[in-house]
């Protein structure tokens, strides 16, 4: 008997797979190349201990503890002049080894120079909240909170930014369905008119194309219409397009072509 | 002095009109369709440039109103995200029947090409519409030409206070 091969998932995967391929990266180069980034290192170096440093597309990448980011950021802010911070989020490393890693692009305006320090946490820990040195940082620490549900340590208001604050779920770990769990399909029905309304609603069509000229609880054929609900018989009257009925409306003067003076100068 | 001279000798001698209860509400309702502000998206752009001189709603007696107690028809112009559902039945709820609803564009009719956890697929899933534009955005013509066919549809119906009211449930 021949092994089963199940046939149902054919298209879901891509048919070759390269044994030996490995993703293509951005070249790095050392840290020394730059005289302006190899100083900052190296009094960075001094005062915390740095993982791993290199430069990539002109911008320094700095790894480090995840306890210090509270101390590396004051650092870079007070005393090497990096005195804004860009952008702050997390990457999800879920499915490869059960953790994330956090970014936080800084940009000093007098050096003219773009850093990003870097450390990894593991799944439910938490970070310190960097919302005291930036203002910034609030509502992106609250974004990461909504986003992949990374907690940030003293942040004043810990709480859902975009999402409804009884959402279930972080949209933007890999593992999220872009069109939403059971949770989301439900979501405004569950809410309004609760659950037991899901039979009478029905569930969400996603699909773009799909035209059903049968279904006149959703479609309308144009020119065909028909009350909603009707069963359509494929024997439709012609409906007569047309804003105003044919008798005419009460008070109000049908406009017809022929009796309107058209003005075709437009020197007039 | 009046510069139009009225003809007391026309129409049986007398300046009346003749004509039916339900036609005479069903012409004030109709040609007094107070509309609620209700720009979501794009869409919105449109529907204020329906308002504004170029295509002026004022001709139809369709005013914008900042308030659903005052409004008698919902454009639903844009996006309906699932955080903003209940807003949008809550508003709904508080408009004065008889009330209708113009669904504009293709993300109020169908969430369009927003196919994704966070938006709401069609704004019928919340509220009962009346009147589908197709189009993404709609051009202020379309809007008009549904106007229009909201009072076609107003003029067809009874007047009476027996109108069924319209309920998703």
């Amino acid at each position: 008997m021949r092994a089963y091969t199940p046939k149902d998932d054919v298209q879901a995967k891509s048919y070759y797979t390269d044994r030996y391929y490995v993703a293509p990266q951005v070249p790095k180069q050392e840290v020394e190349t730059d005289e302006v980034f190899a100083a900052d290192l190296a009094a960075l170096k001094a005062k915390f201990e740095v993982k791993e440093s290199f430069i990539q597309v002109g911008q320094m990448v700095v790894y480090i503890n995840a306890n210090d980011i509270y101390g590396v950021l004051e650092f870079l802010r007070d005393e090497l002049t990096y005195t804004q911070l860009s952008e702050m989020s997390a990457i999800d490393w879920l499915a490869k080894d059960n953790t994330f890693e956090i970014f936080y692009q800084m940009l000093s305006m007098t050096k003219r120079k773009r850093l990003r320090i870097k450390f990894f946490i593991n799944k439910g820990e938490a970070v310190d909240s960097v919302e005291s040195l930036f203002r910034c940082a609030d509502w992106s620490e609250r974004e990461m909170f909504d986003m992949f549900g990374i907690e940030a340590n003293n942040h004043p208001f810990m709480k859902r930014i975009l999402l409804p604050y009884d959402w279930q779920g972080n949209p933007l770990l890999k593992t999220y369905p872009l069109e939403g769990d059971e949770f989301a399909a439900w979501y405004e029905v569950d809410k309004i008119y609760g659950k037991e309304a899901r039979d009478v609603i029905g569930p969400e069509i996603r699909d773009t194309a799909r035209v059903d000229r049968y279904d006149s609880e959703r479609f309308a054929r144009l020119g065909f219409e028909v009350p909603k609900g009707t069963e359509i018989t494929g024997n439709e009257e012609p409906n007569k397009q047309d804003y105003q009925e044919e008798g005419g409306v009460f008070l109000v003067k049908k406009f017809t072509k022929d009796a309107s003076k058209i003005i075709d100068d437009p020197q007039r | 002095m009046a510069q139009h001279k009225v003809n007391y000798t026309q129409d049986g001698g007398l300046p009346v009109a003749l004509t039916s209860i339900d036609k005479i509400v069903n012409w004030g309702r109709s040609n007094s369709i107070w509309a609620l502000t209700y720009g979501l998206a794009c869409c919105g752009i449109e529907m204020m440039a329906s308002g504004a001189s170029r295509f002026d709603f004022d001709r139809y007696g369709t005013i914008f109103r900042a308030s659903p107690r005052q409004a008698d028809v919902m454009i639903v112009a844009g996006t309906l995200t699932k955080k903003h559902a209940e807003f949008i039945k809550r508003l709904y709820d508080q408009m004065t029947e008889p009330r209708w609803v113009i669904s504009m564009g293709s993300c109020a009719n169908t969430g369009g090409m927003f196919n994704t956890y966070a938006t709401v697929q069609g704004c019928d899933r919340v509220i009962p519409v009346d009147l589908y534009l197709p189009g993404c955005a709609p051009r202020p013509e379309t809007l008009q030409y549904g106007v229009m066919l909201l009072q076609k549809k107003i003029r067809a119906n009874k007047a009476g206070n027996a109108q069924k009211p319209k309920r998703l449930m």
